[in-house]
């Protein structure tokens, strides 16, 4: 990159940068004219003499009004210019910034995309952030002023110090007598306060790396009562940056102090020595005056000048100091992430690897002089204790390291050399703890094919414009005109067919591979379709829907589902559901919070239910409060059975000794919402409260059609209604087929139901379609949504559906069961039959399982052999065995 | 049926008599009421359990396995309970029960029982009292069973 920031604007913005000084060289008449102006109106048209009037120009005769209107017109235009050019001039000013800043952020983060591995080590994710994000942010507003603004103020300076050379040139050199006293102390101070800014930079960089660290390990903080500990950490860090800027402060305000004193230093001696002489009659008074007005019209530019300074300097510094960390040694020639050799080899023939030699930190050799040979198309198991170098053989294999020394070629391509299109499309690596993306299971299966955009997306009229412009920005800034929203996956594996069908089948045969399957079919049980989208898949769950119910009835199973009907009520659901009939979306209408919604209520009056559920709200209160008074407040059955939480009982206690039935109607509007919320929780199956009689279940099914009729145009898309002939599209897969409410008090309903619903679906051939509504199933960040195994296992499924020449696998299975282990690799070595694979195995006995053998030992590899025979004659293998 | 008559229900159980009602109440609100068909099994031989059963309506059989085969040892029926030995000594359960109607049981989980048990020493007592009498009942049977023996084996000895 360009060693300091003049370079990378000279070398990148050159143009921009040009135009910008001529906009700004040619908009300085006007400036000028626009000072010159009220001199004029004043001088010449306000105080001229009445005698030189009427005035000749460009052939009208003027009179003295006449004049002023027209002078007076031309400072309006000028106005209007001047301010004209500073919109032009500031907009382009900001467009180059904001190019530059975007161009430096992505050349940064490409860098990244090369550091050699280890330098992660070194360089925490925080930091970098810090330093893309905040660091540079300045930067852009700098660019934009880089080289135009000294040229411009620098010329306006040297405009009026030239005019009054001219006009008188001793004054002239007067007012600029002092300059060279700032010129030689701010440098001076400004450094003293660079290296300071230095050092701020570097203490937020630790901050920020300190409070990533903190966030990472947050399990820990809580789980080791830690947390002032951290704090105090924190503090430290905080503190330290407020003692650098403290100390900035004070320089800081030192050189503006300074700049002023020296600035109201120059009146100073034009009204001592200047008055003087004035008193002695060897200087004229007009002369005196005229000095001390331009030495007040160059301040401003000088001042402009010397800020300039200070800003260039923090700029430089900032860049300096990013750009440093992201220059690590060994980073990745950029070639090798940007090459496509056509067409691209295939991994086959010998692999040989020769005195590799890989190091730690202190010097430590991790791999020390591994060696061997075998086909490409083996499947070889690499077996070692702890220390032994067989995980980093495997990411030195993959490229994912570089060694010190030694080689690696395969069929006579030079894996060091090879660009990352041959390792990372035909190789596939999977370490012990791999990373899942923040997106959906699909897509984090489909991410090992996403090289480059294969299929440009089509747009249409504005969406065009919009993909054209989003291009051109991008080139404009030296970004990737690659754009995220194209087609990605490469379908070589899949023998180029690019239907929905071969990624789905691939996609569900990887998950199958590794056992996710049944996990993601289980997520897509959860999850939920448009149906306007996916017709057949909807049409297919209501057949499902009307299946369960025949299935039901066959194994005289009907009473364990109490299923939605339009004219009943539902026993088993609550009060708000059965109201409601339907599945709210967004907020709108929030079940919990149901008494507040004032169309509810309006319903509840329409229906005359109020009364009636006001008493419900009562008897509700009055059980809960004689069932649970005398409970400690920490009470365990107030989570699980309580209406009322521990909290508002005493609230209620109170409302009840105040108010009888009878009463209610002299209720608070806030108490009235107290016992109104109450009943709308109940489900009559499972509390058995006794409140909810026939007459009011009666009322709530007026009401729920009264609900539906009513709706307001507002509340139309908050609720999808229950409907047994329709999908319903805010619910999800299960209770679309469920239709209904599991019942309560019925032994093992959610089992038995559960086996039903299963069968019904298996026979309806839904699996797949299932399984693959789960495949849209958001992981969360770095997949947290998913537990340890079904990410580990995942990311076997994305490097198997690769379809690789060499799966390289480093541990990559360890965490999960011992029977998990088993049938992954069962599953995987079947699979690969014919292909390589590179097993770095946690268990030595594994390795039985495979075509050949490696055995490593202090980052050497002792033996090769098929581990029939090494389980015999190997001292290794034997001590591998005996500790298993 | 609502929980003012499943307290009258829980009121008739000899363990239950003595708690006051609004404990009674509270007891029935928090276990589930659960229900079982005609041949259900309500728990199995073997099987660690986490919870007792009330039986509400219908009746139950307790079966245990020998290695002869099953062998019916009682039945209960409405207001006996069943199930606390195993949530008691954390043993697994002693015998099999399979419901011989549509049978409805109040399920106590084994924290609520605990919680209660704590709570409510009165109850603890009542457990206590009649767990005691089936054990003395069962010292009877066996005391009876012994006796059997002997004079079986007696008149065994007199044949020889």
């Amino acid at each position: 990159m360009a060693p300091n920031i003049f370079s990378y604007i000279l070398k990148y913005s050159k143009r921009q940068q040009i135009i910008l000084t001529l906009m700004a060289i040619v908009s300085f008449p006007f400036l000028y004219t626009f000072y010159e102006l009220p001199k004029q109106i004043v001088n010449n048209a306000i105080q001229g003499d009445p005698a030189s009037f009427p005035i000749d120009i460009l052939g009208f005769q003027l009179d003295q009004v006449t004049y002023l209107a027209v002078l007076c017109i031309a400072f309006v235009v000028l106005v209007i210019i001047n301010q004209s050019f500073k919109y032009v001039i500031n907009v382009y000013r900001g467009i180059t910034g904001e190019r530059m800043l975007r161009r430096l952020r992505y050349d940064l983060l490409s860098r990244m995309l090369r550091f050699p591995l280890p330098t992660f080590r070194k360089i925490s994710q925080g930091e970098i952030v810090t330093m893309v994000t905040a660091e540079v942010e300045p930067l852009g507003g700098f660019v934009g002023t880089a080289i135009s603004l000294p040229v411009f103020q620098g010329g306006t300076l040297l405009v009026i110090l030239g005019f009054l050379l001219v006009q008188n040139w001793a004054m002239a050199l007067a007012a600029v007598s002092l300059y060279p006293i700032q010129i030689y102390l701010i440098p001076r101070l400004q450094k003293k306060v660079n290296a300071l800014g230095k050092e701020r930079v570097k203490m937020v960089r630790r901050l920020s790396e300190k409070v990533g660290e903190t966030v990472q390990g947050i399990e820990e903080v809580h789980a080791h009562d830690t947390s002032q500990f951290e704090l105090a950490k924190i503090s430290e860090r905080l503190g330290a940056i407020y003692h650098v800027r403290y100390r900035i402060y004070l320089l800081k305000f030192i050189v503006k102090f300074l700049n002023n004193f020296i600035q109201q230093l120059g009146p100073f001696f034009f009204y001592s020595i200047g008055g003087y002489l004035v008193i002695k009659g060897q200087l004229e008074v007009g002369t005196l005056m005229a000095a001390i007005a331009a030495h007040k019209d160059l301040a401003a530019p000088w001042k402009e000048l010397l800020a300039y300074y200070q800003m260039q300097a923090d700029a430089r510094i900032k860049y300096e100091q990013v750009v440093s960390q992201f220059q690590p040694a060994g980073l990745m020639d950029e070639e090798l992430q940007t090459t496509e050799p056509d067409p691209l080899p295939r991994l086959q023939g010998e692999v040989n690897v020769a005195n590799l030699l890989l190091t730690d930190d202190q010097g430590e050799a991790l791999v020390d002089g591994a060696s061997f040979s075998a086909e490409a198309d083996k499947r070889i198991a690499v077996l070692g204790g702890a220390g032994s170098g067989k995980g980093e053989l495997a990411a030195l294999l993959a490229r994912l390291i570089v060694p010190e020394r030694g080689s690696i070629s395969i069929g006579g391509i030079d894996i060091l050399k090879a660009p990352e299109a041959i390792t990372g499309r035909r190789m596939a690596y999977v370490g012990p703890n791999s990373y899942i993306f923040n997106t959906s299971i699909g897509d984090n299966l489909f991410y090992g094919l996403k090289h480059r955009p294969v299929k440009r997306r089509q747009y249409e009229g504005e969406e065009q414009k919009r993909y054209e412009r989003d291009v051109f920005e991008a080139e404009a800034s030296g970004n990737t005109p690659y754009s995220i929203h194209d087609d990605w996956i490469d379908r070589t594996p899949f023998d180029g067919r690019d239907d929905e069908t071969t990624l789905r089948q691939a996609a569900l045969d990887a998950l199958n591979i590794v056992g996710l399957e049944e996990d993601v079919y289980q997520f897509g049980l959860r999850g939920t379709i448009d149906p306007d989208k996916r017709p057949d898949l909807a049409k297919a769950i209501l057949i499902a829907r009307k299946k369960l119910s025949e299935k039901l009835r066959d194994l005289s199973l009907e009473p364990l589902i109490e299923r939605f009907d339009p004219d009943r009520y539902n026993n088993n659901a609550t009060l708000a559901e059965n109201m409601l009939f339907g599945t709210p979306r967004g907020d709108a209408i929030l079940p919990e919070r149901i008494a507040e919604n004032p169309y509810v209520l309006s319903v509840l009056d329409k229906v005359g239910l109020t009364e009636e559920l006001l008493v419900a709200g009562y008897q509700t209160a009055a059980t809960m409060v004689e069932l649970f008074a005398d409970l400690p407040p920490d009470h365990e059955f107030f989570q699980q059975f309580s209406f009322i939480s521990a909290d508002d009982l005493p609230e209620y206690q109170a409302l009840l000794s105040k108010i009888s039935k009878d009463n209610l109607d002299e209720l608070k509007d806030s108490e009235r919402l107290m016992l109104l919320s109450l009943p709308f929780k109940l489900i009559p199956a499972r509390h058995r409260l006794g409140v909810l009689n026939d007459e009011l279940k009666q009322k709530v099914l007026q009401a729920r059609r009264v609900f539906a009729r009513d709706l307001p145009e507002d509340l139309r898309g908050a609720i999808e209604f229950f409907d047994p002939e329709r999908y319903n599209a805010a619910a999800n897969l299960m209770d679309n087929i469920l239709f209904g409410k599991i019942a309560y008090g019925q032994a093992q309903a959610q089992e038995k139901v559960g086996e039903v619903v299963h069968e019904v679906i298996e026979q309806a051939g839904l699996y797949g379609a299932i399984a693959d509504v789960g495949l849209d199933f958001q992981v969360g960040i770095a997949g947290s949504r998913l537990n340890p195994a079904q990410r580990q296992k995942l990311a076997i499924a994305r490097a198997v559906l690769k379809k690789p020449d060499i799966l390289i696998l480093s541990e990559a299975s360890a965490v999960l069961d011992l029977q998990s282990q088993a049938r992954i690799m069962e599953r995987i070595l079947d699979r690969f039959r014919g292909r390589g694979v590179f097993w770095a195995v946690h268990r030595a006995k594994d390795a039985q399982f495979f075509d050949l053998s490696l055995v490593m030992k202090g980052g050497k590899v002792v033996a090769t052999g098929p581990f029939s025979e090494l389980k015999e004659k190997d001292p290794v293998v034997g001590e591998l065995l005996a500790a298993e | 049926m609502s929980l003012a008559e499943e307290v009258e229900i829980l009121r008739n159980i000899p363990m239950f008599a003595k708690i006051e009602p609004s404990k009674l109440k509270l007891l029935a609100f928090t276990s589930e009421r659960l229900t079982f068909q005609e041949g259900q099994i309500i728990c199995k031989q073997g099987e660690p359990g986490d919870s007792m059963y009330i039986i509400v309506s219908g009746s139950a059989d307790v079966i245990v396995e020998l290695p002869s085969g099953p062998l019916t040892v009682a039945t209960f029926g409405k207001n006996n309970f069943f199930g606390e030995i195993a949530i008691l000594c954390d043993v697994p359960r002693t015998a099999t029960v399979k419901a011989t109607t549509t049978l409805t049981t109040l399920r106590i989980t084994k924290e609520l029982f605990f919680r209660l048990v704590m709570e409510f020493p009165q109850m603890a007592v009542e457990i206590m009292r009649e767990i005691a009498q089936r054990l003395d009942k069962t010292t009877s049977d066996l005391q009876a069973a012994r006796n059997e023996i002997a004079q079986l084996k007696a008149e065994m000895g007199k044949e020889e």
